[in-house]
């Protein structure tokens, strides 16, 4: 099959990559990218755990073509800490609540909050379990996700600093 | 300071092992590549019940990137084992049939496996499958376990008459039946516990790779059990010596019992990677193929009969289930509806005299066996449905009932006398420890179960009805004792112990090493918690490792929520010889008697001279040097303990439910959920919590969405996450927990295990709020799962409509 060329940044960094026009974004950052924090939960775009941001939005990398994020901007969930290594709010926040057992729909439920958090930095209960309605978990009940995305909901409010990753190229 | 170390047993110590999951830097099988890695997708049947006259892949082997193309007919091995007959031994006819690596005789499910085709790339092996051309004979399919036990239905096995597996049966007969003619009250009730599809996050995966050089081979794979495969895969299919093979688990994102059992493609990717030469060979499901290659879970019917007094003491109960194993058996398919499921009929209740019959049947559905609870929620599901049957039929509160059956604080070590928990050899095991009545009452007081008669009124006037649903559960775990599991007495063909090995350096860096397996329980945690206390040494300074079979001592897995009785307790006895021979050096290196060393956290004193001492660091450097150590005493500080458990662990507990349902459209709301669990004590309470969560939220989307549906042809219409309802966040309430603490006296640390409870406890629950809801309709039972369709032809014919 012959290849497309798609230049794109993810986590700050541009990437050039030769691509068949049926690779998946997922599999073009898995695969190519050695990028394997995003993972791969379903083929039927329900459980979100390839959740990454696209221009800041959150997007289920295993329905989008990677010839779809040409000239476009990615963040993965290696991209949410700080250079330095400081965690992201929301990294810390699952660790401290307990938001995470088996950690594999954790990437994918961390990029989505983060889009959540963008839109409606305080959000109710009721909001983020409907934030991340488009991801499953099947260890933790959501329970301390809920708890975990409120925790950094509010630190990011009190002022630590917290923007959304540079992606808005 | 030592206290500040030890603390951390029973403390919300927060995850070790977070810090590579929230950075994205997890380990799991997909993410393992090597140079030279090739990629398999196997051919499954679309029919759920087929012979197999002609496999012609020819045009399949031409195809690009492909390196081979294996079929049933290419593959040597043998059957894989079936390791829990039921009944063990004793004499009881298992009809055993178990899949091949690659089908030969036909298929019995869709989805069967019956060839493979391996390439450079995923995408050419898949392409290749097409290419594959294979003449099927369908035949005839059967998907309902009544049914495939009628005469003239489909033949599944030779050897297998009316597709029975085995007809198993516990308890006291005569003495049921007696209890049931005598009895003032008889309810009888047809409760089918529906068939469902685990869905961990992670899907299964295996890398297979054989060394030409060295004759062995490695595999990775996504398993609860590394160590058994070796046996399983290496002796029992592949007829190599277990030390020829090395398995290996990564980080498991997620089991739930799914990942405990030998799988076709254990044996199939180290297959192939001999085949070509070995180079390793990656294979991992998609999602759609996890529905029909990996095991589903559940798929009782189950006819209960309870039998009582007008004041509410249930006298006997008896009951009859057939449990449908699928197309042909999974590992310990038969041993979930009959020890773990036969064996706690009783509840947490006196019931005097029960007596079960279980009969396993074959049909054309994928293999069933362990998802979590494996055996208890649907033990659960059937005494708590029938408590409230009972309740309801003498007009009693059910929580009144309850109360008067429960068994009383002073009733433990409790064995029932229908001799329910006596293995076939005699051996048994004992109720460790209950009282649960005060777990009830605290249950019944945080949900406001007095006032809901006015909820109720108030819900009516808002067009809902709402329901209140208990369920007091006793659960068996910490498995198991090898004696009582072991092949004369039950039939797990094998033992249970536990093994640990706890490695002193000489830099004071502590190595633990088990033989238990996390899947998302916080092992690396739990474990370094309790080693931190028993040695004094911080948790920062501890590693704790599993997963590979390479020089470690062989151990059980995690399932059936052992880890925490068997694999704590091997810790604690290997810290303890740890601790034994450091006192004992440090003695030698103080020029005092052992006797006179105490041992203040990782500090070895001379008694009465504090300011002779060394710590443990230099304990453990002077052993490694050896310049100096005691006359007979070996080098290192070095232990290992295994642990065979003496007895299970009971944790139990009261959940209550409340729902509301939209008359107008059927739709059930979980309002609210208390739980009230007794685990004992706890090694980390943040954990458990998260334990108890999530298991809750299996237990209600058993309850109120999910369903594992095949058509009458064997096609599996819940084929993905489109069809199969996975619960979401934002259909949930906030849970509420609370708890009561009744130390189990089977282990040094009080603790009864935790990883099922919330799935056992939780169906039961809704179910029995959701019927108290339609009660008042007249709707005395409805089975799950509570779908607003399923609700509203309910209410519908109640009112008399058309449904």
């Amino acid at each position: 099959m012959s290849t497309e060329h798609v230049s794109l940044t993810v986590n700050g960094t541009r990437r050039e990559l030769d691509v068949e026009p049926r690779r998946l974004l997922v599999q073009a950052l898995r695969e190519d990218l050695g990028l394997t924090g995003t993972h791969v939960g379903c083929d039927t775009t329900q459980c979100g755990a390839c959740t990454v941001l696209v221009d800041g939005a959150a997007v289920k990398s295993c329905t989008i073509l990677a010839v779809q994020a040409d000239g476009r901007s990615v963040t993965t969930i290696e991209g949410m800490a700080a250079a330095d290594g400081t965690l992201h709010p929301l990294q810390e926040a699952f660790r401290d609540q307990h938001g995470l057992q088996c950690g594999f729909c954790t990437p994918g439920m961390i990029m989505a909050a983060a889009d959540l958090l963008a839109h409606n930095p305080d959000p109710s209960d009721a909001e983020i379990r409907h934030g991340i309605e488009g991801n499953i978990c099947r260890c933790t009940g959501y329970q301390n996700i809920v708890a975990a995305i409120r925790q950094a909901a509010a630190v990011t409010r009190e002022g630590t600093s917290v923007q959304p990753p540079a992606t808005a190229a | 300071m030592a206290t500040d170390v030890q603390d951390v047993l029973g403390a919300r110590v927060k995850r070790v092992e977070d810090e590579r999951f929230i950075t994205g830097r997890g380990r799991y099988l997909d993410d393992i590549s090597f140079p030279g890695l090739a990629h398999l997708a196997v051919l499954r049947s679309p029919f759920a019940h087929a012979n197999i006259r002609s496999i012609d892949t020819s045009a399949a082997r031409a195809m690009p990137g492909v390196l081979a193309v294996i079929t049933g007919a290419d593959i040597p091995y043998n059957p894989l084992p079936m390791a829990w007959p039921a009944g063990g031994s004793s004499g009881i006819r298992n009809n055993v049939n178990t899949p091949r690596v690659l089908a030969t005789d036909g298929v019995k499910w869709t989805g069967e496996g019956v060839a493979a085709v391996v390439a450079e790339t995923v995408a050419q092996a898949v392409d290749a499958l097409e290419a594959i051309q294979v003449d099927w004979e369908p035949l005839p399919a059967v998907v309902d376990a009544e049914e495939a036990l009628k005469p003239g239905a489909p033949q599944l096995h030779e050897n297998a008459p009316n597709n029975v597996v085995f007809e198993w049966s516990v308890g006291n007969a005569e003495g049921t039946a007696k209890a049931i003619e005598e009895a003032e009250v008889v309810v009888r009730q047809r409760l089918v516990n529906q068939r469902l599809i685990p869905n961990p996050m992670e899907v299964r995966g295996d890398i297979g790779r054989y060394d030409p050089g060295t004759d062995e081979y490695t595999l990775w794979f996504s398993s609860q059990t590394p160590h058994i495969q070796r046996l399983l895969v290496g002796i029992f299919m592949m007829g190599i010596p277990e030390n020829k093979l090395r398995c290996i688990s990564p980080d498991v994102g997620g089991a739930f019992g799914t990942k405990i059992f030998c799988y076709p493609d254990y044996g199939l990717v180290l297959f192939a990677s001999k085949l070509i030469g070995g180079r390793p060979v990656k294979w991992v499901e998609t999602r759609r193929e996890n529905y029909v290659s990996t095991i589903h879970g559940r798929d009782h019917i189950t006819y209960v009969e309870v039998a009582g007094k007008r004041d509410g003491e249930v006298t006997g109960l008896r009951v009859k289930t057939i449990a449908n194993l699928g197309g042909r058996l999974s590992t310990i398919g038969p041993g979930i509806p009959t020890t773990l499921y036969g064996r706690v009929l009783s509840g947490c209740y006196r019931i005097p005299n029960v007596y079960a019959e279980v009969t396993g049947v074959y049909t054309n559905t994928a293999f069933v066996d362990a998802y979590r609870g494996a055996g208890r929620p649907e033990a659960t599901y059937v005494v708590e449905r029938a408590m409230d049957l009972f309740a309801d039929e003498i007009g009693m509160d059910p929580a009144e009932v309850r109360r008067r059956n429960f068994l009383p604080p002073d009733a433990f070590p409790y064995d029932n006398p229908s001799g329910l928990l006596t293995a076939v050899n005699g051996s048994k095991v004992y109720v460790d420890s209950g009282n649960y009545e005060p777990a009830l009452d605290k249950a019944l007081a945080i949900a406001g179960y007095a006032d809901i008669g006015r909820a109720k009124e108030e819900a009516r006037r808002r067009g809902r009805l709402l329901g209140v649903g208990l369920s007091s559960y006793l659960e068996i775990c910490g498995v198991a004792p090898s004696k009582w599991i072991g092949a004369v007495g039950e039939g797990w063909g094998a033992a249970m112990w536990e093994s640990a090995n706890i490695k002193v350096h000489l830099t004071g860096k502590v190595v633990v090493t088990m033989g238990t397996q996390p899947q998302g329980q916080g092992h690396e945690t739990t474990y370094a918690q309790i080693v931190a206390h028993e040695l004094g040494v911080p948790m920062e300074d501890i590693v704790v490792q599993h997963s590979d079979t390479q020089g470690t001592p062989f151990g059980y897995g995690s399932y059936g929520s052992r880890t925490s009785n068997v694999g704590s307790t091997a810790a604690i006895k290997a810290a303890a010889k740890i601790r034994d021979k450091a006192r004992r050096m440090a003695a030698h290196m103080l020029e005092a008697s052992p006797d006179d060393i105490e041992i203040d956290g990782a500090e070895y004193r001379v008694k009465g001279s504090p300011d002779k001492k060394k710590t443990l660091q230099e304990i453990a450097f002077a052993l490694d040097l050896a310049f100096d150590v005691p006359e007979g005493m070996e080098p290192y500080l070095d232990e290992t303990a295994y642990h065979d458990t003496p007895n299970c662990t009971f944790p139990f507990g009261t959940h209550v439910a409340i729902v509301e349902i939209d008359e107008a459209t059927g739709e059930v709301e979980l309002e609210r959920y208390v739980a009230v669990d007794d685990v004992g004590n706890k090694i980390n309470p943040m954990i458990v919590e998260g334990q108890l969560h999530g298991g809750i939220v299996q237990g209600v989307g058993q309850a109120l969405w999910e369903e594992a549906i095949y058509d009458e042809d064997g096609q599996l219409l819940s084929g993905s996450m489109l069809d199969y309802a996975l619960p979401r966040a934002s259909w949930l309430p906030t849970i509420e927990l609370d708890e009561t603490v009744t130390p189990s006296p089977v282990n040094p640390l009080g603790v009864k295990g935790v990883g099922e409870a919330g799935a056992i406890a939780s169906t039961a629950a809704v179910a029995n709020a959701v019927i108290d809801a339609l009660s008042p309709l007249g709707i005395r039972h409805l089975d799950m799962p509570y779908t607003p369709q399923k609700v509203w032809r309910a209410i519908q014919s109640a009112k008399g409509g058309q449904a």
